[in-house]
């Protein structure tokens, strides 16, 4: 991996879609950059002798199984095809891959990573949780941040253990190369629940947004009422997961005890929010005593303390229906993501529907991530 | 009609795969089989480069429980979004009602395709020849509305030439 300073240069890259792309013309803040290391030896540096042993000997276990996704992807490692380094590493692992294919290629000023491999969330053993996590985070800032500012790495969290979480967000949380909290919609319970508060608090105290990304090993199945066969309904299945994370940080009052905690739900797309919102409102007006901690109707709270990535963008056959969807969750709600290098990236000159508008499009690609991740 | 001379033939053995710029517009050659193919190389979904797909065959059902799977190798598919494209035709093949259902946008098409001589265009092959439906039955897979350019390919003094139209 060379680790050289930001190239310009995308000769690599500056025939193809070359009537598309045209590098920088905005700043693109992207908030979902996979960004990973190839193997446990790339961790080893910042992982604990003790745990780095373990790992080798035992190894991961997490609540659905000893591999990380229980579902198969459309892709090896649901990565794009074309993402794969030449040094034979994963994608999202060469620094110079990342430059020449995403960084540079689009114009992306900041990209905010989201880490999901190795990353300690969901081991059913604690201290590992708690020790991988520490390792990724110093991972991102030492091999990934610190040599280009343009990522900002995430305070990945071992969030079912809310007292390890808080060590971790405060031993890092001062330090700007780190933009927000990093946990996943699938959680052993729904996680508005009072035992993970801390992590908010946390979060809160340090300015720093909490963003829940899709997948994780809650030990639950993928719906409700147990395991689809196929990865398509996984995929449909991580609206519901994000409806459920809404659903539960409004009604057990988070936002009530945390007013100036910034959330992001990442990669679960968007068109679900509306419907959503109007139901947990009907419902409180018919049973608000039942939930007196609430002082505000739910959609007051969710306009105000919830962002989504867009992607992965709904399509829907008429592009004014998305247009509508955007509108009523409002243009300054939305934030771009691209989820590279994963397979179902999103191109930020291309996923949107062409009657958003110039200004609009801005805003998700640029101005509501200033506002929302702490940058700077 | 302008032609390009792509590569002598013997650099474009069986598997292989050349992708080439002509008149501005990235364009992959692939040598399937045999056969030679020329597709536009640039997914009419997100614009994706088609070059680093892998090809597969069509797998469909005739109804639940029964499947069919053919055209083996001749479906290129795109190395993002898993747009799958006829190398024949350069047509998607994806069943409107279906995407609708899925909420993706129906209308994919990239690419084309031809060989030499006795090339079967997209639209004069039969669904029913690939043993999709029986000829009562309305067709499981439509072609989408789009078509890309298309490039006649031909093996023409040893070297492969790409023609592109006016």
């Amino acid at each position: 991996m060379t680790l050289d300073a930001p190239t310009r240069d995308t000769d690599a890259h500056s025939d193809e879609n070359a009537a598309v792309v045209k590098p920088n013309r905005l700043a693109i803040i992207d908030g979902d950059v996979h960004t990973a290391p190839s193997s446990l030896s790339e961790l080893a540096p910042f992982l604990e002798r003790r745990w780095l042993q373990h790992m080798q000997t035992y190894g991961s276990r997490k609540r659905h199984g000893s591999n990380y996704e229980p579902y198969p992807k459309a892709a090896p490692r649901a990565m794009r095809r074309d993402a794969w380094p030449d040094d034979g590493g994963l994608p999202g692992s060469s620094l110079e891959l990342l430059r020449t294919q995403h960084l540079d290629h689009y114009g992306v000023e900041v990209g905010i990573m989201g880490p999901l491999g190795l990353s300690g969330q969901g081991e059913i053993n604690l201290d590992l949780s708690a020790a991988l996590a520490t390792a990724i985070n110093e991972w991102q800032r030492d091999v990934m941040a610190t040599p280009e500012p343009r990522l900002k790495a995430s305070i990945v969290v071992p969030f079912e253990d809310a007292a390890a979480s808080v060590r971790e967000i405060e031993r890092l949380g001062a330090d700007r190369r780190f933009a927000q909290v990093f946990m996943l919609t699938r959680s052993m319970d729904p996680l508005g629940a009072r035992r993970y508060w801390p992590i908010y608090e946390a979060a809160q105290a340090y300015d720093l947004p909490v963003g829940f990304h899709v997948f994780g090993a809650g030990g639950h199945p993928y719906t409700g009422t147990g395991w689809p066969s196929y990865y398509i309904e996984e995929g449909a299945g991580h609206s519901t997961s994000c409806q459920t994370v809404v659903t539960s940080l409004v009604m057990e009052g988070v936002f009530e005890r945390f007013p100036k905690l910034r959330t992001v739900m990442i990669e679960g797309g968007f068109g679900w929010l509306p419907a959503l919102t109007w139901r947990l409102d009907k419902l409180f007006e018919r049973m608000r005593d039942e939930v007196p901690h609430l002082q505000r109707r739910p959609s007051e709270m969710i306009r105000e303390h919830i962002w989504l990535t867009t992607q992965p963008m709904e399509e829907p056959v008429a592009r004014a229906h998305l247009n509508e969807t955007m509108e009523w969750i409002g243009w300054d709600k939305l934030l771009f993501a691209s989820d590279y290098p994963h397979w179902d990236f999103d191109d930020p000159f291309r996923a949107f529907p062409a009657n958003v508008g110039d200004s609009r499009k801005r805003q998700i690609l640029t101005t509501n991530g200033k506002a929302v991740y702490r940058l700077g | 009609m302008a032609r390009h001379v792509i590569a002598p033939v013997a650099d474009l053995p069986v598997g292989a795969r050349k992708r080439v710029i002509l008149e501005g517009r990235p364009v992959l050659v692939l040598n399937i089989k045999g056969e030679l193919f020329a597709l536009s190389d640039t997914c009419p979904h997100r614009g994706a480069s088609l070059a680093e797909g892998i090809l597969t065959g069509h797998v469909v059902a005739t109804e639940p429980g029964t499947y069919v799977y053919s055209r083996e190798g001749e479906i290129l598919r795109c190395p993002w979004h898993a747009w799958e494209f006829d190398v024949r035709t350069g047509r998607s093949w994806c069943d409107p009602k279906h995407m609708r259902l899925m909420q993706h946008a129906v209308s994919v098409a990239s690419g084309v395709s031809l060989l030499e001589s006795g090339c079967v265009s997209a639209s004069e092959a039969p669904i029913k020849e690939r043993g999709c439906v029986s000829a009562s039955e309305a067709p499981l897979q439509q072609e989408g509305p789009y078509q890309a350019t298309t490039f006649p390919v031909r093996v023409e003094n040893a070297y492969v030439v790409v023609d592109t139209p006016d």
